[in-house]
């Protein structure tokens, strides 16, 4: 088998029998970006690609590995969104504003991958700030879906899944505000979870809407997603809103039997509206749950369509504050000749940011404006506890909710970036989820008109090693995680 | 709420964000339907629901008050887009 098809955990495995060095497979992948991801006809889902780096940490790699101390992660390629801080390394977020922004730090997550002897490839493409769900934001191009180079690979982190739908890395991490991880996983054909906020730090990631905002695995299996879980999540007194919990190993549990599970299909994720195609390759889906010995339970989580609406208020409130220290003084964009700090201030915001990122600044700024904080960012925190206290109570009876990522499968690029609100209504099943805190995943399930779709497993708070059991179990009875694009 | 040109124009200098004239009408628009769109949250009474400010309803952790940075000054600084003396340079603001 061609390297570049071998999953994460084979390349561990690989290593460590000794098939291939890392240098080999370092340069093999390195190899493949600049055939498939650079130039006019690209796939566009790197910013910045660390050769030089790259080759070191792999050969630093092969000679940990010949010392005898060697991890499953050692000499092990992968990629890194361009929202985490990578010390020395350009750090964007997609974003005109931090085009020549070298973070003088490591994120933890980026720490926590070193520490194991990862060799990091380079930095994916993004919507700018993590804000989007197409690509289509980013200051560096849209990203091409491998499956079909003129529709969409999701966002936020759409050039995370690109690179890993086209094999350009074995996985990448990503981030999840509203669906950045789920979403670009669905339509890409990828396993990727979305941990209970506070699983893996936000030290370093650059904040976006920070009480939502959640590291995670992009992979190609539920196996590599738990093998990358292990290595991201830590409890780290860096950043406040971590959990000090123990990291179990994922990995441990990924064959128990799933015999007696539940899994409650909520009515509000069955839409009449949902489509026809769509519904049934969800059911086709659950159906195997049922064959691996679960059970299924119709459930109502009646707060579900104010999840749009809440998102669209406390992230955009969260993202006016956490954007202000862009602000052209100490790092970042900044405009020519400024007539008065103040024109310093406007201009290089005004010239640094994209449109996106500039209207959901100026939403959160009214919402928290004098006399409207109230009426929406306190009314869309109460919404919060509704929508949580629905899942607290379909957890009492569930193990497991599912239901699709997205509503169709990738659409075209430009189909709907003239239209924001329409391109928020992508996120209606996903944003749940953040706005209560709690773990999600997308695993594909099935091809609609040739494009991957994904279906979504959340789980109770803490439960990802259950979510990523689950997932296994069902990839060793199906196929959908083994689809890859045509001429991949 | 819809709101006016000159909502758009307050909003955006209370953001510290110079947008071009041409583009107010389209702010305009934009920022009225994602507000509407907001604003099907008034369908609920939630008058008895207390705001949910951690998932997790976690607590804020204490630490002890010591010195965990260490000094990156000439790291920090790099990132500067202008300096002097080891400053930042911005344009004068005291006449």
């Amino acid at each position: 088998m061609a390297l570049h098809n071998l999953t994460l955990t084979q390349i561990s495995q690989g290593l460590e029998a000794g098939d291939f060095t890392s240098v080999e497979i370092t340069k093999h992948f390195l190899d493949r970006i600049k055939q498939l991801d650079q130039g006019e006809n690209g796939i566009n889902s790197f910013i910045t690609v660390c050769e030089e780096q790259a080759l070191a940490d792999a050969k630093a790699a092969d000679e940990r590995r010949a010392a005898g101390n060697a991890s499953k992660w050692t000499g092990v390629p992968f990629a890194h969104k361009d929202i985490f801080c990578t010390d020395g390394t350009l750090t964007t977020c997609g974003s005109k504003m931090l085009s020549n922004f070298i973070p003088p730090y490591d994120a933890t997550v980026v720490e926590n991958m070193k520490r194991e002897g990862a060799v990091c490839l380079g930095k994916t493409n993004m919507d700018e700030f993590a804000m989007g769900s197409s690509n289509e934001s980013s200051f560096y191009g849209a990203v091409k879906n491998p499956w079909n180079l003129e529709t969409i690979p999701g966002g936020s982190s759409g050039g995370s899944a690109a690179a890993v739908a086209a094999r350009l890395v074995p996985a990448a991490t990503g981030t999840d505000t509203g669906g950045s991880i789920r979403q670009p996983s669905a339509l890409c054909g990828l396993t990727g979870l979305k941990p209970t906020y506070g699983r893996c730090s936000r030290w370093g990631m650059i904040a976006y809407a920070s009480s939502l905002d959640q590291a995670g695995p992009m992979a190609r299996t539920a196996e590599d997603a738990a093998m990358m879980l292990n290595v991201m999540a830590s409890f780290d007194s860096k950043d406040s809103t971590s959990i000090d919990q123990d990291v179990p190993d994922y990995t441990a549990t990924l064959n128990d039997d799933l015999a007696g599970k539940v899994i409650g299909l909520p009515k509000e994720f069955f839409p009449e509206s949902l489509d026809g195609e769509m519904k049934q390759t969800m059911l086709a889906a659950i159906e195997k749950f049922k064959e691996l010995g679960c059970t299924v339970k119709e459930i109502s989580l009646p707060s579900t369509d104010l999840a749009i609406p809440a998102y669209y208020v406390v992230a955009p409130a969260e993202c006016s504050a956490n954007l202000s220290r862009m602000d052209g003084v100490r790092f970042g964009y900044r405009c020519d000749d400024p007539k008065d700090v103040e024109d310093l201030y406007k201009r290089s915001r005004g010239e640094g940011f994209g449109d996106e990122v500039k209207r959901r600044i100026m939403i959160g700024t009214y919402a928290l404006s004098t006399g409207f904080y109230d009426a929406y960012y306190v009314k869309a925190q109460k919404i919060r506890r509704l929508i949580k206290n629905d899942f607290v109570k379909a957890f009492a009876e569930v193990d497991f909710i599912m239901g699709p990522v997205t509503p169709s499968p990738a659409f075209k690029i430009g189909e709907k970036s003239g239209d924001p609100v329409e391109m928020y209504m992508e996120d209606k099943f996903t944003l749940s989820c953040n706005l209560a805190g709690l773990p999600g995943m997308s695993i594909p399930a099935g091809l609609i008109n040739g494009l991957p779709v994904g279906l979504q497993i959340m789980g109770n708070y803490w439960s990802e090693a259950s979510m990523l059991n689950a997932a296994h179990k069902f990839q060793q009875v199906t196929d959908f995680h083994n689809a890859a694009p045509q001429g991949i | 709420m819809a709101l006016d040109r000159s909502d758009v124009t307050n909003i955006a200098d209370l953001a510290r964000l110079a947008i071009a004239e041409d583009n107010i009408g389209q702010y305009q628009e934009e920022l009225s339907s994602i507000l509407a769109l907001v604003e099907q949250m008034n369908a609920v009474n939630t008058d008895d629901v207390q705001p949910l400010a951690h998932p997790t309803d976690a607590v804020q952790r204490l630490r002890s008050d010591v010195v965990t940075e260490e000094n990156h000054r000439e790291k920090y600084m790099a990132n500067a887009p202008a300096q002097e003396s080891g400053l930042f340079l911005v344009p004068k603001v005291v006449e």
